[in-house]
């Protein structure tokens, strides 16, 4: 790992301050899971670290009381602390079921909830120093034609087809939530649908935060009781591995349907994605195992899957099934 | 012929020794080498910042209730300066990229990868390596449930599943085995005693940790 200069702010202002106006000179540390990896791999060279550990209030989750409840989470909150937060897992369980499901603890108790946002992908050319790939100033993408049995299946149009890697984003997206960010002329909010972008070379990130700008808190709101939520991921492994897809739900119970319905995909596009097909197929409609699988099935339309990852496309159509029919409290069929 | 190879007639240096002397070295070099483009901000600290850096600095750590106290850059992991620069060498370098679990220390009593933590970062925190799993010569129940089961092989990973299992006992005694072994999901073995530590779990747990 290169050497640098290691900051450490007290306040986020002061933070900010230390950020350039492009990427690759200044980085933010947090948990660091991410960024030491890529450190160690020669990926990232950053000049200054910028270490958020003395800076006050990022890991506070703040919450309202009664309807509609209202979260607001700190960038700093550790996948640990959402995990086990019982507020979330009563009110918003798409969020703690996600967390619960990253990694194995060591990584929990260190990675954060803005870390997770704002890590970089997982593609294998892009974390190889030797391959010069599209992100690292190079002319191809080596997965579109290469080793791409983990990347993206929603690819028309892609230059570069890496698989979205934060698990925490599809269930804030279909809660609705809000990002808080602070840049050099102060603080501005981003909807999470629009946090993502899908990079395309070096002068990209997997957001769309500013080089400096720096992420504060999500806040979301819960209408009532009624908003039922939950994720599911297929892995390989039983812990400690990434998902190979990822549903994210949420939906209003009334009567015995459901309405409202958002539906999230991760892991299986550049940038997690909200699908409209597959709300649409499942809306005010009761949740069972018929209407859940055919909404699994709309959650594949236009996908169109690499030389190695066809797989993925019938393991995404499983997992909005089971996230649709956990979240309903169904039995969960798939558990003996 | 004299076959003696006891290691004190052993010529040369030990692989220890070797590597504290280049560790050394490497400190005395770095000293040297200076970021482009940093330079200028090199312990230029504000108000609202402290500015550390790129140089060696001076560095305190508590490890097992002890003060230790070196020189490292910032760019030295928790797991470096625990092992090549305060000779804490429980912990294990295996995977270096947090995955493996070998390096698992607490941190405030909750397990992490040392490998992935800056030393920077552990400063005034209270770390916990295996070290500590021993009391005036009486083994801890974890590490002694092990050897009673024989739950390890090469032994290269026992430091970092000792460390987690005890994680996972200190916050929670009454922990059920499947409790344990889900505290257990970031280590790996890849001797494969697996088994044998499942009956290792069992009996802890009978036990309450005890």
């Amino acid at each position: 790992m290169d050497n640098f200069v290691y900051y450490r702010p007290k306040t986020a202002e002061a933070a900010v301050g230390l950020l350039d106006a492009k990427w690759g000179t200044a980085e933010l540390l947090a948990g660091g899971t991410d960024l030491v990896s890529l450190q160690k791999q020669y990926i990232a060279r950053p000049k200054k670290v910028i270490s958020l550990s003395q800076v006050q209030g990022l890991d506070q989750i703040e919450q309202s009381r009664g309807w509609p409840m209202t979260f607001k989470i700190g960038a700093g909150v550790k996948l640990a602390t959402l995990a086990a937060s019982s507020a979330l897992r009563g009110s918003a369980a798409a969020l703690a079921q996600a967390a619960e499901e990253i990694a194995g603890p060591q990584i929990r108790n260190m990675a954060t909830l803005g870390g997770s946002l704002c890590q970089r992908n997982r593609c294998w050319y892009f974390r190889d120093e030797q391959s010069p790939c599209l992100l690292k100033g190079g002319d191809k993408c080596f997965a579109l034609d290469g080793e791409n049995r983990y990347h993206a299946i929603f690819t028309q149009g892609r230059k570069c087809v890496i698989a979205s890697p934060s698990t925490v984003a599809t269930p804030l997206m279909v809660l609705g939530a809000i990002a808080q960010v602070l840049s050099p002329k102060g603080k501005r909010e981003i909807p999470l649908a629009e946090f993502f972008k899908a990079p395309t070379g070096p002068e990209d990130r997997e957001h769309v935060l500013a080089p400096d700008e720096m992420l504060l808190s999500v806040s979301f709101s819960i209408a009532s009781d009624k908003v039922k939520s939950a994720s599911y991921e297929v892995r390989q492994k039983l812990s400690s591995d990434w998902p190979l897809v990822q549903a994210s739900v949420a939906f209003e119970l009334d009567g015995g349907t459901a309405k409202n319905v958002r539906i999230a995909l991760g892991h299986v596009a550049p940038v997690p994605m909200l699908s409209a097909e597959a709300a649409k197929a499942i809306e005010g409609k009761p949740i069972n195992e018929e209407t859940a699988a055919a909404a699994g099935e709309a959650a594949t339309s236009g996908a169109k899957p690499l030389s190695q990852n066809g797989y993925k496309v019938r393991l995404l159509a499983v997992a909005v099934k089971r996230a649709l029919l956990t979240a309903a409290g169904a039995k969960k069929y798939w558990e003996v | 012929m004299d076959h003696s190879s006891k290691r004190g007639d052993r010529p040369g240096v030990s692989r220890r020794d070797f590597l504290r002397g280049t560790g050394a070295a490497a400190t005395a070099v770095a000293s040297l080498v200076k970021v482009p483009g940093v330079e200028a901000q090199e312990a230029k600290s504000g108000a609202d910042v402290v500015a550390i850096g790129p140089g060696p600095v001076k560095l305190s750590l508590e490890v097992n209730g002890t003060t230790m106290t070196t020189n490292v850059e910032p760019r030295v992991t928790l797991l470096d300066a625990l092992r090549n620069y305060l000779d804490v060498t429980g912990c294990k370098k295996v995977c270096d990229r947090g995955t493996c679990g070998a390096c698992t220390v607490m941190v405030d009593g909750k397990p992490i990868y040392s490998c992935t933590m800056l030393a920077l970062e552990a400063e005034g925190k209270k770390i916990r390596t295996a070290e500590s799993l021993i009391d005036g010569g009486k083994l801890d129940p974890v590490p002694a449930a092990f050897v009673a089961c024989d739950a390890q092989q090469c032994g290269f990973c026992t430091p970092g599943f000792v460390v987690a299992m005890r994680a996972v006992l200190d916050a929670n005694p009454k922990a059920t085995p499947a409790e344990v072994e889900k505290g257990l999901a970031g280590n790996i073995c890849r001797c494969g005693t697996y088994e044998q530590m499942r009956h290792a779990i069992e009996d802890l747990c009978k036990a309450g940790g005890k």
